[in-house]
Formats: C-alpha cells, structure tokens, sequence
C-alpha cells in the first residue's frame, strides 16, 4: 500500500527537491542523498537534538537549526555546508574529543567509529581546547557487553533504542552537565540488571566504542545502526504483522 | 633548487612514527635527493641544529626533556609538525592523564609491582621529571601542521611530506587525517 502524503518544494544549497510535508529536515536529506553529519539521530529512534552536528542555516531565519528536529516547510530555503556552519561542527568535534577519553589507536571501535568518521568529514586534525581526562570507571560486569563511559557522547541512542523499541528501558542519563552519565537500571552495574534482555540493540546503534560486546579488541566491534532503523520502520508500517489480523 | 633542511624528533611516543617513516622504503631515496636530514632518532647527532624548515615531531610532551626538545625546535624551525596521534592529541602517552599525579602511577609500577626492586628511578639531570599531565605538541609550542594517525601509514607520510616541500601543508587532508 503506497502512502498517501502531501509534498512540498523545498530547496538544499539552491537545488530545488521534492520533500514531505510532514517530515523533517533531515528526513527530507536522506532520501535526496544530501549530506548532513549526525551523530545521534537515528532513522525509526525519537528525536534528541543533542550533538547539534546537523545544525543548518535557512534563509531568513537568523537562527542555526538542527536538521534533525526543524519540520518540512514550503518554499524553504536550506543550507548544509556554508563556513560558518563547517566551523561550528568543527568545534563541537574538538569539544566531544576533549570531553571523554577518545584514543582511537587503542579503541575496539577504531576504524569503524561514527565519531572518528567524522572528524574526518568535518576536517578535524587536532582539538584546540584543553582535554579535560576525566576518571570514568568501565563497566564489563554484563557477561555479553561492555560499556566503556570514556568513550561516550551521550548521543543518547542506546536510552532510546532499548526504551522505544526494544520496549526494557535498561539505559538513562544521570547527572546534569559535565557529570551527565549513562546508567542501568538504578545506577546498578549492568551485569546486574533486572531489566536487560540481553537483546544487543544498544551496542548495535552505537557510534563509537563506547558499547562492544565481550571480547572484543582494537578495530574489531563493528555496529550496526542500519539493521535498526529497518527495525524501526518496518515496526511503524507494520510489515510483518498478519494482513488478516490486522485488517 | 638548494636542498630543504629536514628534522624528525622523539618526545613521549613509541618510535612506531619513525618506523612507519622509514616504511617509505625506496621514496627514502628520492626524499634523499630533495632534502637532507639534519636531526633525526635515526642519526646520529647530538644538537638540534639551527636553520631547519621542516620539523616532524612525533610524541606527546611527557617530561621536562620533552619539553625543552620541544622549545628548542620551534626556535630552530620554520615549519613544525605533529607527527602521529600522540603528538596530536596525546593519545596513548596521554592516557595517564585521568589517574592524575604521576608519583602515584610511579609508585604502582616501581614500587608496588613484585616484580620490582621498590625504587622510583631518580636521576637528577639524567632522568627528567614526568610533568604532571601529558600534552599535546601544540599545547606547549606553537604547531604549524598535524599528521594523525597511529602511526601515520608510510603513503601518508610522503603525501605529507612532499605537500609540506611544496610549502602547501593545507593539502593534508580528507582520509590522510584519520585518528587512530
């Protein structure tokens, strides 16, 4: 069954394309091979809005918008790649790299690294602010995976994934500012948690390294962030329900 | 064309910079013919020599030597280069960092470890005096370019080194600045 939606002209760096009414900026983007850089959302996942990675610049609007959150609208006027927008990516690059502990040479992800990917994207050579090397504890206590704090972005992926589809709710954010943290359950380590299922959708859509599975070592984790946005979609058309139940 | 002054130097790194370096393997030659070396880990001289134009410096700065390496260099260099993630970002050299002083991590090695004699070695003005937290090259001197990678491939370091012979480092880029 084909879906019936209401389409605008919208236009990205001056070429003109066809976009849903009721879809989003970034949505928009992807299915017209426009490249916007991202690091927490995710295809099927709520919106968070939080690396501010997808901010664009809209004519007459003199304030940047993420593209991720910023809906559809006629006769829009949209800029992904201008100066001003290279250097705040950049900038928000070098602040994630020195908020953590990222070194690439000694990390599972290294190689497959949605973060280091786009430090290259975004021309990222050195970070220019002071690394703050925070003391971050890495929790292996789950028997399958291991979640290594220092090289988090708190993209925030995990927390949705495990509460929109796989429906546990193991995963949160504690803490405010510099000390915001991921948790299980109550704070609890992850290898004692009640509410995981052990399902992996968590260190599936990770960017980085900072969810791998047991075992794992340098260059090594690969993830997988496609498999759950199928995930995702196919669940919101209801693809795989019974046409006879469904009816 | 008179040959370019070309320096490599050592800080807080395991040498696998210099090793990709000498990956390069018959370019060493033609690099040979366009530049000669004039300070390196690889030969033999004592004293950073005035007058250089290109500098690699691969390593964090670790220590006081590290440091006073360091100033020397940028005194004597006209372009000075971050060669390798250590020297980048501090990458591993720098993972003591989060467990702060470093008298504590010296303890836990020298001290507690059985299989030591129980003493921190200490050797005024042979053995230099770890600073307190690992840095970037670029946070104690000034840095005019910056090859990452760990360690930088042997093809990226000649991609580098003919742009930087060009006098056109801007032409480091796209894949070739790759962390890890």
């Amino acid at each position: 069954m084909r879906e019936l939606r209401t389409t605008v002209t919208i236009a990205f760096n001056d070429v003109e394309v066809e976009a849903f009414a009721d879809e989003t900026v970034m949505q928009a983007a992807r299915r017209n091979d426009v490249f916007i850089p991202s690091l927490c959302y995710v295809e099927g996942l709520s919106v968070w809005g939080g690396c501010r990675m997808c901010m664009i610049e809209i004519e007459e609007d003199r304030r940047l918008r993420p593209a991720c959150a910023t809906p559809v609208n006629p006769e829009m006027e949209v800029y992904t790649d201008t100066p001003k927008l290279r250097a705040h990516r950049k900038a928000i690059l070098e602040l994630l790299f020195a908020e953590g502990n990222h070194v690439c040479a000694v990390c599972v992800s290294n190689g497959n690294c949605e973060l280091q990917d786009m430090a290259v994207a975004c021309g990222m050579d050195h970070v220019r602010y002071d690394y703050r090397s925070p003391r971050r504890a890495v929790d292996a206590s789950h028997p399958k995976y291991v979640f290594d704090p220092n090289r988090c972005i708190l993209c925030t992926r995990c927390v949705r994934v495990c509460d929109e589809i796989e429906g546990a709710h193991v995963w949160d954010v504690a803490s405010h500012g510099a000390d915001a943290v991921l948790i299980t359950d109550l704070a609890t380590p992850w290898g004692d948690s009640t509410s995981c299922t052990w399902c992996g959708k968590c260190v599936a859509v990770c960017p980085t390294g900072s969810l791998s599975y047991q075992g794992t070592a340098v260059g090594e984790m690969e993830h997988s962030v496609s498999m759950i946005s199928r995930l995702a979609v196919a669940r919101s058309r209801g693809e795989w329900l019974d046409p006879e139940a469904v009816s | 064309m008179s040959k370019a002054r070309l320096a490599t130097a050592w800080l807080g790194g395991c040498s696998g910079c210099h090793m990709s370096f000498l990956d390069m393997d018959e370019w060493l030659f033609e690099l040979a013919d366009l530049a000669d070396l004039v300070y390196s880990p690889i030969a033999d001289v004592k004293v950073f020599p005035p007058d250089v134009d290109i500098t690699l410096v691969e390593g964090a700065v670790a220590n006081e030597d590290n440091v006073e390496l360091a100033r020397e260099i940028r005194a004597n260099s006209k372009v000075v280069v971050s060669f390798g993630d250590c020297a980048v970002t501090g990458n591993v050299t720098a993972m003591r960092n989060p467990l702060g002083d470093p008298l504590g991590i010296l303890e836990a090695v020298y001290v507690n470890a059985p299989d030591r004699n129980g003493v921190i070695p200490a050797e005024p003005g042979i053995v230099p005096p770890l600073l307190p937290q690992v840095q970037p090259l670029h946070k104690v001197i000034k840095v005019d370019a910056y090859l990452p990678g760990c360690p930088p491939p042997a093809d990226r370091i000649q991609r580098a080194v003919e742009a930087l012979l060009a006098g056109d480092p801007s032409r480091i880029t796209g894949e070739d600045i790759r962390f890890g």
